[in-house]
């Protein structure tokens, strides 16, 4: 302890943030210090608020799929599909099968993605910067992937309501399957790295946990509850696109600290790729898109040759798509946890409010709790591995 | 899920229908989800009746919502209390309508920790005062903020100039 301190019985005041390494985004924290220990913490956030949900009021249904991807930006392509679910929900549409295996396909390569950014970024604050080369290496091919099939790496907006933008390009699945077949070697070499490693055990065990009880009552979902022992997957109980089709399994961890999040997704990452296997093989034929006029715009041949086309097509873009009165909630497991779209609809061709809730906002809450009497080299290291997106927290 | 569609919505939460069937306004099961519209006087006690009893044990999203511009016989400013329960899987949508004037309802921070936060929001965005809230300020929005953005009376393309660039030292 210093002698200041105990001279003075003060606590020393500490401001991390809002633009600190550590933080990956804009997250300011507050903390009171004894010696090296936090007493007391407080939070401020808000600093990426873009008000999202006031915008989306004043956009057609459409046109808010792009901001989604700017919600949880190292997985947009869960957000578009969580967005386009519970608009699709409100519609009562059922989308195609191919459809339906594209977006799983694509929602597990960005869980992929998301685990990668977040346990590579969270080894690099603890001093561990190989790991960070090997992930992110991975991460800018399934990008590649992206690129190939929506012609953007970071935001995406590939998913329409009703289907997808636009089918894969020929050659895609075989080229998802070669990049695919090198993930488990990445993960084998950063497991070897990590996993048992004397330095990372120590950095994070028993760092910035939470018990079972705690989490639940925050509100926690998410690789963040699993690692407290909580056997809770939307993918499972409450399964979507076939998921319950698919042969995998939910890690589970009971410690509820750093390094039982770590140990989740690293699992949960190798449970992914299994999923995409299992998809890859048998992707069903068809089209993308339903083809209910109103919804999806018509075929471009359709609309140059055909006086409905156009008018669909004109329709479609100056009204937006009508949608029943009504309100619906939809959930998706994202990367974070459960990402859920609230839309409602008085009728009209705009969204009357669409309201996310947003995984990490319900996780970040509870910090102040989790990080009594660590130090601040700790909160450093727990915040990297609740995988906080400022993008998702403030909206 | 441990539920059938075929059930009518009153079905669906038998006991706390029965229990609290003085302050339910409406039910409604719109596309498998289940809404319950109940008065804002026995909240706490319905969510406590929630929590304890049908082991509806997860707050998993508290909001505000302003129905001034919906129509369908619908006004006012509403908070949405989005219920989950771990044991038997089932979810539940309480709405809770706060009339035209001052919105206001009781907190439940103490009933779940996960309120506090989501109260802030709907006091940030909507104006809705939780009483006896330990800490109601805002939250996203600065905290020289004018007005609350998610009402339909504050207007998309509103820009309000910042009156200080300092920032709070305590928050």
């Amino acid at each position: 302890m210093m002698p200041e301190v105990e001279i003075n019985n003060q606590l020393m005041r500490l401001n991390l943030g809002p633009s600190h390494p550590a933080t990956h985004g804009t997250l300011r924290i507050f903390v009171k210090l004894d010696g090296e220990f936090v007493e007391e913490m407080k939070l401020e956030i808000g600093y990426l608020h873009r008000c999202f949900e006031k915008m989306s009021e004043t956009h057609t249904w459409t046109q808010v799929i792009p901001f989604t991807d700017r919600l949880n930006y190292c997985s947009a392509l869960m957000n578009n599909v969580g967005y386009v679910m519970a608009v699709e929900k409100l519609l009562g549409v059922t989308i195609t099968k191919r459809c339906e295996r594209i977006r799983v396909l694509l929602c597990e390569l960005s869980r992929i993605v998301d685990h990668l950014v977040c346990i590579g970024t969270n080894a690099v604050d603890v001093g561990a910067l190989s790991c960070f080369w090997y992930f992110f290496r991975e991460r800018e091919n399934i990008y590649d992937l992206f690129e190939a099939a929506c012609g953007a790496r970071l935001t995406t907006s590939y998913t329409r309501i009703g289907g997808l933008m636009s089918d894969l390009p020929d050659g895609w699945i075989d080229w998802c399957k070669k990049i695919v077949k090198q993930l488990p070697r990445t993960l084998d070499d950063v497991d070897g790295l990590l996993t048992h490693n004397r330095i990372w055990i120590e950095r994070t065990k028993g760092v910035v946990k939470i018990s079972k009880e705690r989490a639940i009552d925050y509100g926690f979902t998410g690789p963040c509850l699993r690692a407290c022992g909580v056997d809770y997957d939307i993918r499972k109980v409450h399964p979507y696109y076939d998921y319950d089709k698919f042969d995998f399994k939910v890690p589970i961890e009971s410690e509820g600290d750093t390094y039982a999040r770590y140990l989740v997704r690293m699992a949960e990452m190798r449970e992914s790729l299994k999923i995409i296997d299992q998809a890859l093989e048998d992707i069903p034929d068809g089209e993308v898109n339903i083809s209910d006029w109103s919804i999806v715009l018509p075929p471009k041949e359709a609309v140059y040759n055909s006086i409905e086309g156009l008018m669909a097509h004109f329709k479609l873009i100056m009204q937006g798509i009508k949608t029943p009165v009504g309100e619906v909630y939809s959930y998706t497991e994202a990367a974070n946890g459960e990402l859920g779209f609230f839309v409602s609809s008085n009728g009209e061709g705009r969204p009357y409010r669409v309201r996310v809730r947003p995984p990490c906002f319900a996780i970040y809450q509870a910090f102040p709790e989790m990080c009594h009497r660590q130090t601040v080299s700790d909160v450093v290291a727990g915040l990297g591995s609740l995988n906080i997106v400022a993008g998702e927290l403030d909206r | 899920m441990t539920e059938t569609v075929t059930k009518s919505p009153a079905e669906k939460l038998p006991e706390f229908i029965e229990r609290f069937k003085d302050d339910v306004v409406a039910i409604a099961d719109y596309r498998g989800d289940l809404c319950i519209d109940v008065r804002k006087d026995r909240l706490p006690e319905m969510i406590r009746f929630l929590k304890e009893t049908l082991q509806f044990n997860m707050l998993m999203d508290l909001f505000g919502m302003d129905y001034a511009k919906y129509g369908n016989g619908l006004s006012g400013v509403a908070v949405i209390y989005n219920l989950y329960s771990m044991p038997t899987r089932r979810r539940v949508r309480l709405r809770v309508f706060l009339g035209e004037e001052r919105p206001e309802i009781r907190s439940i921070c103490d009933l779940f920790a996960a309120a506090n936060w989501f109260e802030r929001e709907a006091f940030d965005l909507f104006g809705v005062t939780f009483t006896s809230h330990p800490n109601l300020t805002r939250i996203l929005c600065h905290h020289d903020f004018e007005g609350h953005a998610l009402l339909k009376e504050y207007p998309a393309d509103h820009y309000q100039r910042l009156k200080s660039a300092i920032p709070s030292t305590e928050i």
